[in-house]
């Protein structure tokens, strides 16, 4: 078959031509970057955070009256009033272990700060930032953490201190990341840093695999795995508790603590929704933005596709409708149905081929404008040609049913009037 | 003969339903999912304060300096030295100091269990130069200020859990165990986003319950909820803290004309110099002075997905559009018989014109009433998407309801422009011939 007659056929429908042709190039850009922000997104949600997640919660509470921990005697009864209610969680039945920690991953409350090699050196010299947990002996069992170097803290290592006020910190873990970062010979343990620009030595005890820092937002992106793990529980007028607890016994858990911790004392603040929050609900709220993005990208480009594919068949069936006559002459003149039927399926690959070519430049200008405004990376080709091939057999998927209506029309209809 | 050709719109749709329902659906669909990101995208971008955002400004000044600060910018709120200093200076028409606080109180008296309230340490002048309307009362006064009085101005809200919605003023309230004489109940004012206090919050948080005046909230040592520091920190206490480099304390000032704000810009360089003279500030001055609408914008207050899912619905509906034409085209010209007959019988092209137009308007009409189905639909189910904070802000109003339907039958009948203009030249004699 040639070319020709679809050719010259097309000059006579440009308006259609084109306007298909702009359909699928339009569809091909959107879907393409929807199908990439998709594939972005669940990447980063399905990330693991280096914890244990189940059995996991956190409670976060806040003293009413205590006192604000700026002097030493203050420190001491905040410390008392924390030492209380770490034991009372400690004993519930359905609690496994429990520790202090100023945060958790994923919950963007963090204190962060930046380590060096050399004391008294500042950010900003190559030396990497970190986000600080500041908590005690029961955090590695706790959290879940896999260590993979050195030792886990003990008792004799956990320190105390007002929120406010500075303390050296004698021993530390720190992430394998950041261990290869500060020291890329390896063998961080046993080795000295020094944090924010303090002269006083801190010595890596232990290293652990993965430890993701509070935040999940853009500040966070560049040292998403440098956790630091201190050993010291900070005494203020509110505290965080990370509890795990027996294996399947969670819900009954969290439903314990907080008369458990009335009992200890009812002058505090414990909201029943905020306050015991299970690691799930802490993980749902972190990438709700993102959940939502992949479902919201995914609905539209299922019901893009259908318009698109529909608008097909709408067209086709109306030049169908329109070239009866002739295609009744063809098959009179000897053409085999299988002759119109490639003829439109032809027709229709050659429009989409045009469609394709304008798309793909649409769907890279379209990514090169996300990438400027917002925090978007190159389009992996992968996406782009996949969703050519997509678009082309979309297009030959939706001609189908009115190319075959056409194969359909007998010769005699050369003979009747139009 | 609008009527008419409204009626003959109807029938024709009636005539193909597949082609009328696939195009109805594509319009309804598009325009969903436009009102329905816009409908969100309005609730984040609105300008919270409309009559004064150009008169309200945030000085900011530099005290981390090129190594510590992001990008060059100054950070987003002041450390106390600096706050104070702008305090004690008064150069502007109206000013107040801020941050935000996270305390309790005992709603029913000492039997009971105390319930988290949030609130802010303002100065009086707060009120005025925010607009916050009174329902008792009033705002403390600037001798008030200056006495560190133990009042507070409480929330409609707050006064109604706390004393049952009456008039509260005089009485007294005891927030993390002090006590504070109520001045005045605020009528409900929750400007969205909460421009004023952006630092170490979203602009959308849950409404605030109570304001307490700056000097006391310091004299009893109310931590702010939240502050940011640099570099070494060798502070250990509150009064260190003070003189610390951490930023927490949030400046507005309320300039009145051009000259002022630029009198105001000349003041912080000044300050500034005089700090980098002084040796505290070892860098050049570095500061900045932007209204309502430039913190907005510089915060980037818009969440990315409200811009980005606007965007993509916005294509989105592009596309059906397109789709649109393309089925238009088709359902007008398998009629050019008939067109051809009612030209032969002497209507005029600007007649077909016309009642294809009608025709357009009426499936567009259709499309916009399917539309709103979807977006009450969708609108309910906005959280998916955004956090509940920002979800809950959207809402199908009558504006809505308005624009949903124009813009569905304004588009639908821009669409249509070009396949009636092909209807409209039909050639008559040669249809009534191929017949």
């Amino acid at each position: 078959m040639t070319m020709h007659p679809i050719l010259a056929a097309l000059r006579k429908h440009k308006a259609g031509v084109v306007l298909i042709s702009l359909q699928i190039a339009l569809t091909l850009a959107i879907v393409c970057n929807a199908v990439f922000i998709i594939g972005q997104r669940v990447e980063r949600v399905n990330r693991p955070t280096g914890l244990d997640e189940n059995d996991l919660f956190l409670v976060t509470q806040q003293w009413v009256g205590a006192p604000s921990g700026d002097d030493p005697a203050g420190v001491e009864k905040l410390d008392v009033m924390q030492r209380e209610d770490l034991a009372a969680l400690r004993n519930l039945p359905d609690v496994a272990s429990v520790a202090p920690s100023n945060s958790v991953p994923l919950l963007n409350s963090s204190w962060t700060g930046s380590l060096s090699l050399k004391p008294a050196d500042t950010l900003g010299k190559g030396n990497p930032r970190t986000a600080y947990y500041f908590t005690d002996e029961q955090a590695m069992t706790t959290l879940g953490l896999h260590l993979v170097a050195g030792r886990a803290f003990n008792a004799g290592d956990v320190q105390h201190q007002g929120a406010r006020d500075q303390r050296d910190r004698p021993v530390v873990i720190v992430t394998q990341a950041l261990a290869d970062k500060l020291f890329p010979q390896g063998n961080a343990v046993g080795k000295v840093i020094y944090s924010d620009g303090s002269a006083a030595p801190s010595t890596i005890i232990g290293v652990v695999a993965r430890l993701q820092i509070p935040s999940t937002g853009s500040f966070g992106n560049d040292f998403a795995w440098y956790s630091t793990l201190v050993p010291t529980r900070l005494d203020a007028s509110f505290a965080r508790y990370v509890v795990r607890a027996k294996p399947g016994r969670r819900d009954a858990a969290m439903h314990a603590v907080p008369a458990a911790l009335y009992a200890v004392n009812p002058m505090r603040v414990l909201d029943d929704d905020e306050s015991v929050k299970s690691f799930a609900d802490i993980r749902a709220s972190a990438y709700r933005a993102d959940v939502g993005m992949a479902i919201l990208m995914g609905v539209v480009c299922l019901i893009l596709l259908c318009v698109t594919a529909a608008g097909i068949v709408g067209l086709t069936s109306f030049w169908v409708g329109q070239r009866h006559r002739q295609i009744g002459v063809r098959r009179a003149l000897g053409a085999r149905k299988i002759d119109i039927l490639h003829y439109f399926q032809i027709e229709n690959l050659l429009i989409a081929g045009g469609g394709v070519v304008l798309g793909v430049l649409l769907a890279v200008g379209l990514n090169t404008w996300l990438m400027t405004h917002y925090e978007m990376t190159r389009i992996p080709l992968l996406y782009v040609v996949t969703g050519v091939l997509a678009m082309l057999a979309i297009g030959q998927a939706a001609v189908f049913v009115p190319a075959r209506r056409a194969s359909n029309v007998p010769p005699v209809e050369a003979t009747r009037a139009a | 003969m609008f009527a008419y050709y409204f009626d003959l719109g109807l029938r024709s749709l009636k005539r193909n339903p597949a082609l009328t329902a696939l195009m109805v659906m594509a319009i309804g669909v598009g325009v969903a999912a436009s009102m329905i990101t816009y409908s969100v995208f309005r609730a984040v971008s609105g300008n919270p304060i409309p009559d004064k955002s150009a008169q309200l400004f945030i000085p900011q000044i530099d005290g981390w300096g090129p190594q510590q600060n992001r990008d060059g910018e100054p950070a987003d709120a002041l450390n106390y030295i600096d706050a104070m200093a702008l305090m004690r200076a008064r150069r502007a028409t109206r000013q107040t100091f801020l941050y935000g606080l996270s305390m309790s109180v005992l709603p029913g008296g000492n039997q009971s269990l105390p319930v988290a309230v949030n609130g802010y340490a303002v100065y009086g002048d707060f009120f005025p130069m925010f607009e916050v309307p009174f329902l008792y009362g009033s705002s403390w006064s600037a001798a008030e200020d200056d006495g560190h009085a133990a009042v507070v101005v409480l929330s409609e809200e707050l006064n109604q859990k706390l004393f049952g919605g009456t008039n509260s003023v005089g009485r007294e309230i005891t927030l993390d165990g002090h006590d504070y004489r109520v001045a005045g109940v605020a009528r409900h004012w929750d400007p969205k986003p909460r421009f004023f206090a952006l630092f170490n919050g979203s602009g959308f948080q849950d409404p605030t319950d109570f304001y307490l005046p700056f000097t006391r909230a310091l004299d009893v040592q109310v931590n702010p909820n939240g502050n940011s520091c640099r570099g070494h920190l060798s502070f250990s206490g509150w009064n260190d803290w003070l003189q610390s480099n951490c930023v927490w304390v949030t400046p507005w000032v309320e300039l009145d004309s051009a000259s002022d704000v630029a009198g105001y810009r000349h003041f912080l360089e000044g300050y500034a110099a005089d700090q980098q003279r002084a040796g505290r500030f070892a860098w050049a001055p570095n500061v900045r002075l932007r209204n309502v609408t430039q913190w907005l914008d510089y915060q980037k207050i818009v969440p990315t997905e409200s811009r980005i899912s606007l965007i993509v619905s916005l294509g989105f509906f592009a596309i059906c559009l397109i789709n649109t034409i393309g089925l238009l085209l088709a359902k007008f010209l398998r009629r050019a018989g008939e067109i051809g007959v009612r030209r032969a019988l002497g209507a005029s092209r600007r007649e077909i014109y016309e009642q294809y137009l009608i025709e357009a308007a009426t499936v567009g009409l259709a499309g916009g009433v399917f539309g709103l189905l979807l977006t009450a639909v969708g609108i309910s189910g906005v959280s998916l998407l955004f956090s509940p904070e920002i979800a809950r802000l959207a809402h199908l109003d009558l504006s809505l309801v308005g624009l949903t339907l124009t813009v569905a039958v304004l588009a639908t009948v821009a669409a249509a422009f070009y396949p009636a203009w092909r209807a409209a030249q039909v050639q008559p004699a040669w249809q009534l011939k191929a017949n």
